[in-house]
């Protein structure tokens, strides 16, 4: 078959490589049909994760039809399922919690080496995002296979478009979680940093439920607008200082809850960013946190900080202090994407949740290679891109 | 020697000073090696259950990586074949000395072992979150110091090596099957569980 491979920074590629087979008796095999680059890919693109090996398969935003089921899989043939990005096998202890990124067994008992290491105990596994998450095989390929097929992947009605239901997979119960994290109370302001798909996701959730105003920061202008769509006030970061903003906003309070979507690369030319960049660039930190921190400072007094952006090591200036004497709460994590599934496709086909104004780019599979170097070139224009194994290159 | 009355409640294996081993010698029946190893792990599944599986030694080659054979002689005595470092493989014969029903296991090498070992394996109920299993190993390094790098290195060593099994006895008995990120059936047995 067909797959993205990964073979270094800003090197992509189409491998030929076996089709995946049937190995554990819950196991699925997957055809793909529609599949997306995340932003979170980028950070792989960019080779800010550690772990990767030259060959990996990305991708963990996919679904497709039914191919193979092993004995114990509860799929059968010919279904269209959506599969959720995190691996969880649904039997521990924390699945029972529904904390299922924080599944016990899904990461290979090898790979929990490292995230034991790094974080104390070992999260659940992922979809083709290198070897610290399991090294699995990713979904930007014609098959995959799907472990735990038995309590991961929703199944979706006939009829319904693979783009409407795609975000299932990922940025959708990402940004809903967030948004819940965030414990908005009726009134509530919100404000949300990072107008990708995951913040995007996370106003529209902000707004469902009770916020009574959200506040959208960004700098490029084609993803504020689309903030602007759903009801949200934007801010531009380039044209406007922020803090002053959201506090003149919000009478002199401060926003009641602050969400962070943007995460680990955060762009913008403030002094705190450009230092954490030479220290990520030597090593000396891992990840770029100007959005976290400004989120803190701007929260109102015992407000609520959600973050959904992804960091994988240490930083430093984390705002201690004000997160401390204003008596904030946090709440972030890895998404427990089952435990959100069935609520979030009933929202989508009741038209409750927008999902296709996301997508901005479709193309082949075999096109993925220039799809990533699109995505990170013009984030203003590129908004989403759906991969399509059964679309003919142009 | 540390003083017995003012150690805390943490258990012996994670002392920071070097007497872990002796302190927990004492805890065996009989006891064999200079090196120990400990460690715990719950599995969401009730404890006869757990303990029935274990006590079947034929069933440990399914999740004990390192683990080539295990031939039960008798009752007490089986005979386990266990890769090395460097490909070779290093054998010994097994003794249980003491057994309690959904409890514990004790066992020491008998004379002749290439690495002579003893321990434990102890079960406890932990209510709603199923069972606590915990592996606590004495044994001698194979050729001492360096013996014991060159098995780090080859990932056999038995710290290692503990920590993943138990990971994958949890696996097995939580959901049936050994989380792999293998491609196919070939690959799984390359990569050895």
């Amino acid at each position: 078959m067909k797959a993205l491979a990964w073979h270094g920074k800003h090197d992509v590629r189409m491998d030929t490589v076996d089709d995946p087979e049937i190995v554990n008796p819950r196991d699925a095999i997957i055809k793909v049909t529609s599949t997306a680059i995340c932003g979170s890919d980028l950070h792989l693109y960019d080779g800010y994760i550690p772990t990767m090996k030259a060959g990996d398969i990305l991708g963990h935003e996919f679904m497709g039809e039914v191919v193979e089921v092993g004995a114990k899989s509860t799929l059968k043939k010919g279904q269209r399922v959506v599969v959720p990005f995190t691996i969880a096998c649904g039997s521990c202890y924390h699945c029972g919690k529904h904390q299922y990124s924080a599944c016990d067994n899904g990461l290979p008992a090898d790979n929990q080496d490292i995230a034991q290491t790094l974080y104390g105990q070992p999260m659940s596994g992922l979809f083709g995002y290198s070897h610290m998450t399991g090294g699995y095989a990713g979904g930007q390929a014609e098959y995959v296979r799907v472990p735990f097929s038995d309590v991961g992947p929703i199944v979706i009605p006939d009829g319904v478009d693979d783009d409407k239901v795609l975000f299932l997979s990922d940025i959708l119960p990402t940004g809903w979680q967030a948004a819940e994290y965030a414990q908005i109370e009726p009134g509530d302001t919100v404000a949300v940093w990072g107008c990708g798909p995951v913040g995007l996701f996370a106003v529209q959730s902000a707004f469902l439920m009770g916020a009574e105003r959200v506040i959208a920061i960004d700098h490029f202008p084609n993803r504020l607008a689309l903030a602007k769509r759903f009801g949200a006030e934007t801010i531009n970061f380039e044209e406007t200082a922020t803090y002053e903003a959201l506090m003149e906003m919000t009478g002199g309070i401060g926003p009641d809850a602050v969400i962070d979507a943007v995460g680990l690369e955060a762009h913008g030319l403030f002094v705190d960013n450009v230092i954490d960049q030479i220290k990520a660039s030597t090593f000396l930190g891992t990840d770029r946190p100007h959005s976290i921190r400004q989120a803190i400072i701007a929260c109102r007094k015992g407000g609520r900080v959600s973050m959904p952006a992804v960091y994988g090591g240490f930083v430093d200036k984390f705002p201690l202090g004000a997160f401390m004497e204003k008596g904030l709460t946090l709440k972030t994590g890895q998404t427990h994407v089952q435990h959100y599934l069935p609520g979030l496709l009933n929202a989508i086909m009741e038209g409750k949740i927008d999902t296709e104004f996301l997508i901005s780019h479709r193309m082949p599979l075999m096109d993925a290679p220039k799809g990533y170097k699109m995505f990170h070139d013009q984030q203003n224009e590129v908004t989403k891109i759906v991969l399509k194994p059964g679309m003919a290159q142009g | 020697m540390a003083d017995e009355s003012v150690r805390d409640d943490a258990p012996a294996a994670t002392a920071k000073s070097g007497d872990a081993s002796r302190q927990f010698a004492q805890e065996l029946p009989e006891a064999k090696g200079d090196q120990v190893v400990a460690r715990s792990v719950t599995i969401n599944r009730p404890v006869g259950e757990l303990f029935t599986f274990f006590r079947d030694f034929s069933n440990l080659p399914s999740f004990m990586e390192n683990v080539v054979r295990i031939d039960i002689l008798d009752e007490k005595r089986s005979h386990w074949v266990v890769k090395a470092p460097g490909g070779g493989t290093v054998e010994w014969t097994a003794r249980i000395t003491d057994e309690a029903p959904n409890t514990l296991i004790a066992w020491i090498s008998e004379e002749g072992a290439d690495v002579p070992n003893s321990g434990h394996v102890t079960f406890r109920d932990a209510g709603a979150r199923g069972t606590v299993v915990s592996a606590t190993i004495l044994y001698d390094p194979p050729a001492g110091f360096i013996g014991k790098i060159v098995a780090k290195m080859f990932q056999r060593e038995p710290a290692i090596q503990a920590r993943r099994d138990l990971r994958r006895f949890k696996q097995l008995m939580e959901t049936g099957e050994i989380a792999t990120p293998a491609m196919n059936p070939k690959q799984f047995e390359e990569m050895g569980l």
